[in-house]
């Protein structure tokens, strides 16, 4: 019954997305002949947006349902669940699927759209009506793509007697939750691609259209920037051999839309503040927005030799292409077609705010070109026949090239002002940064760090003093929150270049087979295998090191990296063991019997590399301070506005 | 820049104009890519580029009591051999030995490469499969399998007399593939 | 062992979660090779091969290089790079010499040739459109 219900709230979502699209395209169109205001239907537009998420919103409530109660008629729930599951992942199992996931990102979207409907009023009526008829649009897509191509509703009989269960590797808590926290992400980004959308149609490129479209694409890269720092750190522990970034293509598929919002983020700024870069900011819409669904296809599609790592399907990985050609293919001809009549707005001088940000914004633009076109390459040589893996030799010093300049007009920019600036104004806001630049670069020489690391190692320190800059001289209580989110953000973004950079020079490995009772040195810690005993789980066996170490004279601390085996389905994993202190983080695995009784060991001691995930908590967490910012400001403005039409109201009665 | 203007914008859009369908040019580009990835058949073999080169030297101690060790000169008689890389805790290498049994049935002079196999296990292993090897080199560290190009077992290399690599067989061998495998050793011979 | 950083951020995508991909090597009783879990014990040698096992890609995981994977035959490889190393072959030698083997797959650092050129020309041609979109946005300015 449920699964019925849940079926019949998504069709009627989808007739809803349907009759969005039409009702406001029809009332742009009587809106642009100059026929009245578009009438009766443009009225239903904004209800009908409404409708249609909290109808999507039914659809997946219905699917948890389905999942909470292990209804095995439900195909999907077979697949995917287990009636002796913790209930906090038979829900997560609702969304850890690709059935699931559409459906969330579906609902997601509709109810972010509704949201959209429900307060925003800055914009032009045709431009909403646009806007929501975009995002109509878009929603239609993936509501086809869940009825035609993967109902999450589908029936099985005969009904088993038991589900397949998940997959154990994602019984995690962080992972059950980190879907929707970087679909969150996705949808942020649909949303300003239908602003995009809507302004383009109707040539309302303004700072009215930045502002409106500027929480989403600042909550969608707060999540962004959350779930690649996460996933991150989780391939760090996971993985067992201490790397946290590889530039695989699944990797590098979170990272475009990041890069793209980034660069969005601070175009939207411009327009904004100084009706500048309408064009571009419209054009990188549609790219963050391409990014997310090119990473999702990349992904899912399985077409890159590298994500074979899981089941995927090329039949879904060819309808997502289909809607993203769809969506992306006549995005783009729209802005081919329209783009060439917006102007380009205020004009400004090199050495000013926007000049900074112009050239941040051309910066990030290559990053991600260079990321994309290493990521695809592999794909061009293959249709040559030829096979080229393309890794972290490549694409370090190719993001380099563009991120250092980057960095360094970042300490600059915030202390300009709009418009037309001199350096000579700022030089005293820029000396601190210099000489602790200079300062870092000596001590790094000394050191004896070479390459990448020497530059992040000189920059890191730099750009953390110039990010606080813009502070100087400001009453810190009255400071406005964008501000401070940006500040925070600029630090992060030096303490994580500080983490990465330490933890390409000064990292030390030690691979040893040890001997119970044997004390290991690994950088200033002393390692003492104290010995090796079998241990179980639920559904794991495991062989467990104890491990007592010393950093140099301090106290004995335990520590336990486990040898793992899973039973169903069978699997063999490491599990490292991590001790933190505020310099650095101790890394320990253990890996097979070696001959005589001995065990292998890796260690490492890696200084400072927590930093890499403090830093890009931080810029998170900057950003969530200005989307706090502009919220309560918008907020502020919705409640002034209520209050001036009920008094208008009051006295024309 | 080019000469005075009445509307200083206007010049600039014309270059834009052109300039505004590049990105649905790189979309469009982008999406052939991709549709001629999927449109081919996946592909995860990753063949040896010692096709047509000589053999390097190696010189293998015996893997099992009952058959010779294997070195370079034992594979540049004058004859065509065919040279299987196996071990014993391959399940793939299991489903094909009847294969390569045939292959020695219709003539072909096969040798062995043995990676990272144990004697007493590979023993059990030829019992259980059958032995058609005229000789079996140990690999333990997979040194001859890496010098020669091959990514996994099992794979099946064509040497023609002089030593020299004319063809590799990756993945196991079926029913069906002994006739091209029998032709690629003629035309070797 | 499965590739569980895949696995992760395909759960980061929320793709469909299957069954891990089934590694293509069964577990061989043998011990590892010599020098696949131990150093060189000339840490200026040993910075040589890690840098350079860093950048060779493992032939059965496909997505790992083979300084990040437990697959027997990575360790082989890791073997033969620090044996090497040890014997003073030059580190882009040893590159040479697996490229010659299975082609430009195994190496994550990709040659300039007459088919990967364009990746090379990519970042200046970034360089270039960034620098006339720069000059174009800039230059008008001084007439205003």
């Amino acid at each position: 019954m449920l699964a019925e219900l849940g079926l019949a709230a998504l069709w009627l979502a989808a007739a809803l997305a349907g009759l969005q699209l039409i009702a406001g395209a029809l009332a742009l169109v009587s809106f642009n002949k100059g026929v009245g205001d578009g009438g009766t239907l443009a009225g239903i537009v904004r209800p009908v947006a409404v409708v249609q998420g909290l109808l999507a919103a039914c659809a997946l409530i219905a699917l948890m349902g389905l999942f909470a109660q292990t209804d095995l008629s439900v195909k999907l729930v077979v697949e995917n669940s287990h009636s002796a599951k913790p209930m906090i992942y038979k829900l997560a199992g609702t969304w850890g699927n690709h059935e699931g996931s559409m459906l969330l990102w579906v609902t997601v979207m509709g109810l972010a759209g509704g949201f959209v409907a429900l307060v925003e009023r800055r914009l032009p009526e045709p431009t909403m009506l646009a806007t929501l008829a975009g995002q109509a649009f878009v929603s239609l897509g993936f509501y086809g793509f869940l009825l035609i191509a993967s109902n999450p509703f589908a029936r099985m009989s005969p009904v088993p007697a038991e589900g397949q269960g998940l997959n154990p590797l994602l019984q995690d808590p962080g992972l059950a939750f980190h879907p929707p926290t970087l679909y969150l992400g996705y949808v942020g980004l649909s949303i300003a691609f239908s602003f995009a959308i809507g302004a383009l149609v109707t040539r309302e490129v303004g700072p009215a259209f930045a502002r409106a479209m500027r929480p989403w694409v600042l909550g969608a890269w707060v999540f962004l920037t959350l779930g690649i720092t996460a996933g991150s750190y989780w391939a760090y522990y996971d993985l067992g051999w201490g790397g946290w970034w590889f530039w695989d293509p699944v990797e590098n598929a979170s990272l475009m839309p990041w890069l793209a919002a980034t660069a969005l983020l601070h175009s939207c700024g411009v327009l904004a503040a100084r009706n500048a870069l309408r064009a571009w900011t419209i054009m990188l819409g549609v790219i963050a927005f391409s990014m997310s669904m090119i990473g999702t296809f990349l992904v899912r599609s399985g077409i890159l030799t590298s994500v074979h790592a899981f089941a995927v399907d090329p039949r879904r990985g060819s309808f997502i292409l289909m809607l993203l050609a769809i969506n992306i293919g006549s995005a783009l001809v729209l802005f081919a077609l329209r783009a060439g009549t917006v102007t380009e707005g205020e004009r400004f001088a090199v050495t000013s705010r926007e000049g900074a940000l112009v050239f941040n914004n051309v910066m990030l633009s290559s990053i991600l070109g260079i990321v994309l076109i290493g990521t695809l390459y592999p794909l061009v040589t293959e249709a040559f026949g030829q096979k080229v893996s393309v890794g972290p030799p490549y694409f370090n010093p190719m993001a380099s090239l563009f991120f250092v300049p980057m960095v360094l007009v970042l300490m600059v920019g915030p202390l300009l002002r709009w418009r037309r600036d001199k350096l000579i104004r700022v030089r005293s806001l820029l000396l601190p940064g210099l000489v602790i630049g200079l300062a870092a670069a000596g001590l790094a020489l000394w050191l004896g760090v070479k390459g990448l690391p020497y530059i992040g190692l000189v920059l890191a320190p730099a750009i953390a003093v110039a990010s606080l800059m813009p502070l100087k001289g400001r009453n810190l209580r009255r400071l406005p929150l964008p501000v401070a989110g940006m500040v925070i953000a600029h630090f992060g973004v030096a303490v994580a270049l500080f983490g990465m950079a330490c933890d390409s020079a000064f990292s030390t490995e030690k691979l040893i087979a040890a001997h119970v009772g044997e004390v290991v040195a690994v950088g200033p810690w002393h390692v003492t295998l104290a010995g090796v005993e079998p241990v179980a789980g639920a559904n794991w066996t495991a062989l467990e090191a104890q491990l007592r170490v010393r950093y140099q004279d301090g106290d004995v601390f335990a520590m336990t990296p486990q040898a793992r085996s899973f039973w169903a389905p069978q699997q063999n994993t490491t599990v490292s063991a991590l001790h933190t202190r505020w310099n650095g983080q101790l890394y320990t695995v253990l890996g097979e019997q070696a001959d005589g009784g001995r065990w292998q060991l890796r260690l490492w001691w890696k200084p400072f590399v927590p930093m890499i995930w403090l830093g890009g908590a931080l810029i998170g967490l900057g950003g969530a301070l200005a989307l706090l910012g502009r919220l309560l400001a918008d907020l502020k403005r919705i409640v002034v506005r209520d209050k001036i039409a009920y008094r208008r109201m009051r006295q024309g009665r | 820049m080019t000469g005075p203007e009445a509307n200083p914008a206007e010049p600039d859009l014309r270059v834009a104009r052109w300039a505004m369908w590049l990105p649905l040019g790189l979309f469009l580009s982008f999406v052939l890519l991709v549709v001629g990835g999927l449109l081919r058949p996946a592909d995860h073999d990753v063949p040896s580029r010692m096709i047509g080169q000589p053999l390097p030297q190696f010189a293998l101690r015996a893997a099992v009591p009952d058959r010779p060790g294997l070195a370079r000169a034992d594979l540049a008689t004058g004859k065509p051999h065919l040279l299987n890389i196996f071990a014993s805790w391959c399940i793939p290498c299991a489903v094909e030995s009847p294969q390569i049994d045939a292959l020695a049935g219709q003539g072909a002079e096969i040798d062995g490469i043995a990676i990272r196999d144990h004697s007493d296990d590979l023993a059990a292993y030829l019992a259980r499969n059958g032995n058609p090897y005229s000789r079996i080199g140990a690999d333990d560290v997979s040194a001859v399998q890496l010098a020669i190009g091959s990514s996994g077992v099992p794979e099946t290399f064509v040497i023609d007399g002089k030593g020299v690599i004319r063809y590799q067989h990756i993945g196991d061998i079926r029913a069906e593939e002994i006739p091209a495998i029998l032709a690629k050793l003629r035309e070797a011979s | 062992m499965a590739r569980r950083f895949i696995l992760l951020f395909a759960a980061l995508l929320a793709v469909l979660v299957g069954p891990v991909w089934a590694p293509a090597w069964a577990d061989d009783t043998m011990p590892p090779a010599p020098y696949a879990y131990r150093q060189l014990d000339d840490p200026a040698l040993e910075a040589k091969a890690e840098a350079l096992m860093e950048t060779l890609r493992c032939l059965v995981c496909q997505s790992q290089s083979i300084a990040d994977s437990d697959a027997p035959i990575a360790g082989d490889m890791r073997n033969q790079v620090r044996l090497r190393i040890a014997h003073g072959e030059d580190p882009e030698a040893i590159r040479g010499w697996l490229v010659q083997r299975y082609g430009d797959y195994v190496t994550y650092a990709p040659r300039i040739t007459t088919l990967t050129w364009p990746l090379f020309a990519a970042p200046l041609l970034l360089l270039g459109l960034a620098a006339l979109l720069l000059r174009k946005r800039f230059s008008r300015v001084g007439q205003s």
